[in-house]
C-alpha cells in the first residue's frame, strides 16, 4: 500500500560537584564541536562517552539508532524515584539516526536552567553535521519511497521529552535492566561496550535505586511473552505523555510501567479497558473503549498506532510510517489476552 | 479524503508560514510587559472576557448567520466552533492568486493546508476545549501551536504564533473566562490535512 506522508502546514538531592565543561554557546554550531568524537574524520566516538541501548526502543520508522551519554566527572544519578531519575547538571545524551545514511545526531543536555536541545543535520556525504534550524527540517532523508524523515523542531524535542518527570525516554530503570526482553519489536543486542543497569549501579553511576530493584534487573511481571512484550512497547512508546504525574495526568490515562509502588494491574489495562476514548475515529459510529478486550478492531489505542493520518496517529510526533509489527503484536495482546475470562484481577501483580 | 497539494503549492505555504513566524517572532523578542498584579479569580475572569472579545475569537470560534446587516455572530452558538450537524461540499478549487475559502458561517476554512474546523471553546466536558483541557494544557496548546500542548499541529488560520506571546496571565484569565460561558454540546468534525507530494 501507498505511504503517505502528512504534514500540518504551519509548524511545526542530586550532586553538582564536577560539572562537565559545557560549549561556550548553546547550541555550537555543528556536531564535530559537541564533544562526541575523539576523532571527527575518522568518526572515532570519545571512550568517554557511555553506549546504551533501550530494550525497548522508540519506534522511528525503522532508523538504526546509535546512542551514547556523558556524565560530568565524579557525579552520579539518582534513581532514588526509580520512574523520575534525577541527573546532574551537564549531563549530555547524543543519539544517531540513520535510513540510508545518517540522517541527524540530536544532543539533549541539562542544565541548572532546564533541559537544552538541539539536533544536527548529516550532509548527504557524511562529512559535517550542522545544527538544524530551530524549526526542524520537514523533509529530511528519504526514508521508503516517497516519504521522508522529518528532523524535529525544538518545540517537537520538547513535547516528547518535557511531558513526564522521566526526561529522558530510553535511560531509565526498565529500559537499561540487565534482563533483556527477547520479544520486544526491534529489539537490539546490546551493543559492545553498552552498559545496564546492573554495570551503572555498579559503576557507582545510578545511586540509590529502591531494594528491591538493586540487582539491576527488572522485569515487567506478566505470564506470557506477549502481554511483557506489549506492556513494554507501551512504555517505551507513549508513557513520555501517557503517564499518572505528567502534563496530561488528567487524562487519566497511563501506559508507564512504574516501579514506584506496587499494583494490581498496570496502568496500560487499569486505564484502558473500559475507559471510553474522548477521540472517537471519524469512521466510527459511536465512542470506543481505549482498550476493549478481545476486540482490537474497537480499540481505539489500536486503531491510533495503526494510523498514520495526522488527525488521528499515535504517536502524534516523530514518525510517518505505522509500525506494522508492534501494531501486530498490541493486537495480539487486546485479542488474546485483556479479556480473558479467567484472567483474575491481580494477575498481574507486582 | 484528503487533498493533493503539488510542491508549488507547498512552497508558498512553506514562505507564508516562514513569513508569518518570523513576524511572530520578532514580537516574541520584544520585552514582555510586566506581570501584573496577581488576579483574583474574577479579575481574572474580567480580564478573560476583555482579552477574548477584543482578539477575535469570535470571528472564527462563533458560527455566523445572516442578519439584516450581513453576516453576525449566532449569539446563541457563542464559541462553540463548527457545528457538527453542518455537512459541508468538498470546498472549490484553488484559483490563480486565491488560495483559500470559507464557508458561510466562517467557522471552516480551506487552504493549501487541508479544511478546517473552529473548535468548541466552552466549557462543555466531553466536546469542548474550556472543559476537557486543564488550564496547563490550554496555555501549551497556545504556545506550542499543538493540540493540548504535545498533540498534532494546530492548523491555521488560528493565529496562535501570534496569540503564544501573550503572558501566562493573560492565557490564563482567558482559559477562566472560557470556563465561564455556556457549555455546548457539539464535537467538531476532524480537520482534513492535505498531502505532501
Amino acid at each position: 500500500m501507498k505511504k503517505k506522508v502528512f504534514v500540518a502546514a504551519v509548524m511545526f538531592g542530586v550532586p553538582l560537584a564536577g560539572v562537565a565543561s559545557t560549549p561556550a554557546a548553546w547550541p555550537a554550531p555543528s556536531l564535530r564541536e559537541t564533544g562526541l568524537y575523539a576523532d571527527w574524520d575518522t568518526k572515532t566516538v570519545d571512550a568517554a562517552k557511555i553506549r546504551f541501548s533501550p530494550q525497548y526502543p522508540l519506534w522511528t520508522d525503522g532508523a538504526v539508532k546509535t546512542r551514547w551519554m556523558e556524565l560530568p566527572p565524579g557525579t552520579f544519578i539518582d534513581a532514588a524515584n526509580p520512574d523520575a531519575w534525577q541527573f546532574p547538571v551537564g549531563t549530555r545524551f547524543w543519539k544517531e539516526f540513520t535510513f540510508s545514511r545518517r540522517a541527524e545526531t540530536r544532543l539533549i543536555e541539562h542544565t541548572a536552567e532546564g533541559w537544552n536541545y538541539a539536533t544536527y543535520a548529516w550532509n548527504d556525504e557524511e562529512t559535517e553535521a550542522l545544527l538544524a534550524p530551530e524549526r526542524g527540517i520537514a523533509r529530511s532523508v528519504v526514508i521508503r519511497g516517497t516519504v521522508r524523515h522529518g528532523i524535529p523542531s525544538r518545540s517537537d524535542c520538547r513535547s516528547c521529552h518535557e511531558g513526564s518527570p522521566q526526561r529522558i525516554l530510553g535511560f531509565s530503570t526498565l529500559q537499561l535492566s540487565a534482563d533483556r526482553d527477547p520479544n520486544a519489536p526491534h529489539a537490539e543486542p546490546l551493543p559492545e561496550g553498552g552498559v545496564t543497569l546492573r554495570t551503572l549501579v555498579e559503576r557507582g553511576l545510578v545511586r540509590g535505586l529502591p531494594a528491591h530493584l538493586a540487582d539491576g534487573a527488572p522485569r515487567i511481571a506478566a505470564t506470557t511473552a506477549t502481554t511483557r512484550a506489549a506492556l513494554g512497547y507501551l512504555h517505551g512508546n507513549c508513557s513520555y505523555c501517557h503517564t499518572r504525574t505528567g502534563e496530561l495526568a488528567s487524562l487519566k490515562f497511563s501506559l508507564q510501567y512504574p516501579f514506584t509502588e506496587p499494583f494490581d494491574d498496570p496502568p496500560a489495562l487499569e486505564t484502558t479497558i473500559g475507559h471510553i476514548s474522548k477521540y472517537v475515529p471519524s469512521m466510527w459510529d459511536a465512542p470506543g473503549e481505549r482498550v476493549r478486550p478481545s476486540d482490537p478492531d474497537r480499540s481505539v489505542l489500536a486503531f491510533r498506532m495503526g494510523s498514520r493520518n495526522p488527525v488521528s496517529q499515535m504517536p502524534p510526533l516523530g514518525s510517518r510510517l505505522v509500525d506494522e509489527e508492534a501494531v501486530a503484536l498490541i493486537r495480539k495482546w487486546i485479542a488474546e489476552e485483556t479479556g480473558s475470562p479467567v484472567r483474575q484481577p491481580g494477575e498481574g501483580k507486582r | 479524503m484528503s487533498l493533493k497539494v503539488s510542491g508549488v503549492w507547498w512552497k508558498r505555504v512553506a514562505m507564508l508560514s516562514c513569513a508569518f513566524a518570523l513576524a511572530s517572532f520578532s514580537v516574541m523578542a520584544r520585552d514582555a510587559p510586566p506581570a501584573p498584579a496577581q488576579m483574583s479569580k474574577a479579575e481574572m475572569v474580567k480580564r478573560g472576557d476583555y482579552l477574548v472579545n477584543a482578539m477575535g475569537c469570535t470571528d472564527c470560534h462563533t458560527p455566523h448567520k445572516m442578519g439584516p446587516n450581513g453576516p453576525e455572530p449566532d449569539t446563541d452558538l457563542f464559541l462553540s466552533g463548527h457545528q457538527a450537524a453542518v455537512k459541508l461540499p468538498p470546498p472549490p478549487a484553488p484559483s490563480g492568486p486565491w488560495i483559500g475559502s470559507t464557508a458561510a458561517m466562517l467557522t471552516a476554512f480551506a487552504g493549501p493546508w487541508g479544511i478546517s474546523y473552529t473548535q468548541n471553546l466552552t466549557p462543555d466536558p466531553e466536546t469542548g476545549v474550556a472543559g476537557s483541557y486543564t488550564e496547563e494544557q490550554f496555555v501549551m496548546t497556545i504556545r506550542e501551536g499543538k493540540k493540548q500542548g504535545r498533540g498534532r499541529a494546530i492548523l491555521p488560520p488560528m493565529p496562535w504564533p501570534v496569540f503564544r506571546n501573550l503572558t501566562d496571565e493573560d492565557l490564563k484569565s482567558i482559559f477562566a473566562y472560557l470556563q465561564t460561558i455556556k457549555p455546548i454540546k457539539n464535537r467538531v468534525p476532524d480537520p482534513v490535512i492535505a498531502e505532501m507530494k
